[in-house]
């Protein structure tokens, strides 16, 4: 697997750190549900995910991954510094 | 009273030949990571050039070709080799002492794409990666920077406590290279 940093270019997968879903952080007043929701519930998609990884072994920069669970194919990669998260 | 005695980074392990390849430590020089505050990436360049001849890199390019070098180090970051900074960077980007904090050894010699190929996992290859180029990427395990500074001659840097690791597997490598002639 090989992630293309906006960047670095195309790299290796063992450079990046996987962190998780990319999601849009609640307002501090939105609420216990809400924030249930963020800290705890995920879904689990066959399909298009939109994850956060690190390119600790690059750049340092915070990516935000588009990619195929099923095929596996990366769809889109941006700096999380530019995406609207 | 204890003496002192300063040793470099990979002091007693350095130099090393095998083959027509060459391991060496480079002379220790002062080194700054230079990062720009927010915004102000281009007042940094414009006071690095007045100063020391040199701007802020562009990402994987090394400014400057005399004995001062910024090599980019990641995002927002570059390293000030050979020189210390100018008063004029102040306030402008933060900045830290790093001069004993690297092992930086320099790999010469016919061979040594090759040997980097087996622990790097980027195309450093003369082509895609000439003399004033530089990634952050990966050796073995350890994270590193790796700077064409030749046709033949690639800089390398790892963390100081790194230094034997780094020694050990560049030569494990560079031994397999030369037996496979």
């Amino acid at each position: 697997m090989r992630i293309t940093c906006p960047i670095c270019g195309e790299r290796d997968r063992r450079e990046f750190y996987y962190r998780g879903a990319a999601l849009d952080r609640p307002d501090p007043e939105a609420g216990q549900e809400a924030w249930d929701d963020y800290v705890y519930l995920r879904d689990n998609p066959a399909g298009r995910t939109r994850d956060l990884w690190y390119h600790d072994a690059g750049c340092g920069s915070w990516l935000v991954v588009e990619r195929d669970t099923v095929s596996h194919a990366i769809l889109n990669v941006a700096l999380a510094l530019d995406a609207d998260a | 009273m204890a003496e002192l005695i300063a040793r470099s980074p990979c002091g007693g392990l350095l130099p090393l030949t095998i083959g027509e390849l060459s391991l060496t430590e480079e002379p220790p020089e002062p080194m700054t990571l230079i990062m720009p505050f927010r915004g102000q990436t281009g007042a940094v360049s414009k006071a690095m050039t007045a100063a020391h001849g040199l701007g802020f890199p562009e990402p994987g390019r090394i400014a400057g070709e005399g004995d001062a070098k910024a090599i980019w180090f990641g995002r927002g970051k570059a390293m000030l080799v050979g020189v210390e900074p100018d008063r004029s960077l102040t306030g402008l980007a933060a900045m830290s002492d790093q001069s004993d904090a690297w092992a930086v050894v320099r790999l010469t010699g016919p061979q040594s794409e090759a040997v980097l190929a087996r622990l790097v996992p980027v195309d450093l290859r003369a082509p895609v990666f000439g003399p004033g180029q530089t990634v952050q990427s990966q050796v073995m395990h350890m994270t590193g920077s790796i700077s064409r500074i030749g046709a033949q001659a690639f800089r390398i840097m790892v963390f100081r406590s790194m230094a034997a690791t780094l020694v050990h597997d560049l030569k494990t490598a560079m031994e397999a290279v030369v037996a496979r002639r």
